[in-house]
């Protein structure tokens, strides 16, 4: 068998574009290497693209990479799109707006379909994120599906979250409403050139404000504008972002937030693996069958099922 | 749970021409049919389509021209992808292509070509029995 931890720490592409895979199908085989790999991760800095279907999330992705490239930063991009809910299929676009990235050695691109996992990321992103962190990357930018209002998953894995917003998707009521507005660290107003871009930039500036008022907070999101076909307003973008990070790195904020991050992520494969396990031997011998059956019948209920299950395996 | 193993494909548009009809109701065929479809757009060079194998571990690329360049484009791609030890990805065409230009793409690795009237379930029959099976 290869020995892809190695050939990653390597720099190996192709070992790398495996691991991934492995990941995404929850391929046992990845464990082993992964468990090799996270000595070497927590160096990356983490950048997280969010907002709308067309806002301009792979464009924005594509001239900020662009940017990172021309400071001698090499980039890992996640790239997320829906999966079919009903064939499973996908059609994974954002490359489309990354050519002219696909062949420069210092960016790995991988697009992930969500396969039925909501939230706005796929159930692997993180870890495919740790895979292109050891393979060296200095910054990882994952690019969301398009979201919502309450598809807010990126802010457990970035260290930097950006929404991207555009002109002419509703009024002050939107922006006041929580789910995705929360998550910001940077606003971007994208498409700035269109009608409309002053008032979203003036209503997203005012509710900076009132969160202001509200609470105290030790970081106030900057609001930027870009037209990113244009390659405009992109320095002004990485230098929230830069500026984000400094904070973060300065006050402690980033230590606080990985850390709370590896808790929930510990606790979450503490969750996935009992639950395989008990699982497995549930339906090894029949009994999750019988189970179904009386529940459906009525003769017992699935509150008192659940105990009776745990009670048994928890003892052993 | 252990997902499925779900078969990945590039779709791809090599050389200068700007049709991209029939690459993009191919990309929705394959998606339809269950599978990933990594759609890269146009305008890529063998270079860039290979890369793009790599990173995401596609099973299949398939290749779109109407231009005439598949003679340059195809069995260059075979030739990268060989090269990069990706020997086990399955190449397919199609797009205008002459019958008599046929018996050497396959000659230079790609497994087969598909016309324009091809029945889109055959094309996705063809993918689904000789895909590779990634250990």
């Amino acid at each position: 068998m290869r020995d892809y931890a190695k050939e990653v720490l390597e720099g190996s592409p192709r070992a790398a574009a495996r691991l991934i895979s492995w990941l995404e199908d929850e391929d046992p085989r990845a464990l082993e290497h992964m468990e090799r790999l996270h000595a070497h991760t927590g160096r990356a800095y983490v950048v997280g693209i969010t907002g709308s279907p067309g806002a301009g999330k792979s464009t924005l992705t594509d001239k900020f990479t662009f940017a990172l490239r021309k400071q001698g930063l090499t980039v890992g991009i996640v790239a997320v799109d829906p999966s079919s809910p009903f064939t499973g299929g996908a059609v994974l676009g954002d490359r489309v707006r990354m050519s002219r990235l696909a062949v420069d050695p210092g960016v790995f691109i991988r697009s992930m379909a969500t396969r039925g996992f909501l939230g706005g990321l796929a159930k692997a992103t993180g870890e495919v994120v740790k895979v292109l962190d050891a393979f060296g990357k200095d910054v990882i930018v994952i690019e969301t599906v398009g979201v919502g209002q309450d598809e807010v998953d990126i802010i457990r894995l970035a260290d930097t979250t950006c929404l991207v917003l555009v002109p002419g998707l509703g009024d002050t009521i939107q922006s006041m409403k929580a789910g995705v507005m929360e998550i910001a660290d940077v606003f971007v107003i994208n498409k700035a050139d269109r009608p409309g871009a002053d008032q979203l930039y003036a209503e997203v500036t005012s509710r900076v404000e009132q969160d202001a008022h509200i609470r105290e907070r030790a970081w106030t999101p900057p609001v930027v504008k870009t037209v990113a076909v244009d390659d405009e307003g992109i320095d002004d973008l990485v230098e929230a972002i830069r500026s984000h990070r400094r904070f973060l790195e300065e006050s402690g904020a980033l230590e606080e937030r990985r850390r709370r991050r590896a808790r929930e992520e510990t606790l979450q494969m503490i969750h996935g693996e009992l639950f395989r396990r008990i699982r497995d031997r549930l339906t090894a011998d029949g009994e999750l069958e019988a189970l179904v059956e009386a529940i459906a019948e009525r003769r017992e209920s699935p509150y008192r099922a659940v105990q009776d299950v745990l009670a048994r395996w928890l003892r052993e | 749970m252990t997902q499925d193993r779900k078969i990945k494909i590039i779709v791809a548009k090599p050389g200068l021409d700007g049709h991209d009809r029939g690459a993009k109701l191919l990309a929705r065929i394959f998606a339809e049919a269950g599978m990933e479809v990594v759609y890269t757009g146009l305008r890529q060079t063998p270079e860039m389509i290979v890369e793009t194998a790599l990173q995401e571990d596609a099973d299949v690329v398939g290749l779109s021209s109407l231009s005439g360049v598949h003679m340059y484009f195809f069995p260059r791609v075979v030739e990268l992808l060989r090269e990069k030890g990706l020997d086990d990805v399955l190449v397919v065409g199609g797009g205008i292509i002459p019958k008599d230009d046929i018996p050497e793409l396959k000659k230079a690795g790609v497994a087969e070509i598909f016309g324009p009237g091809t029945p889109t379930a055959e094309i996705v029959e063809f993918i689904k029995k000789n895909v590779r099976t990634r250990d």
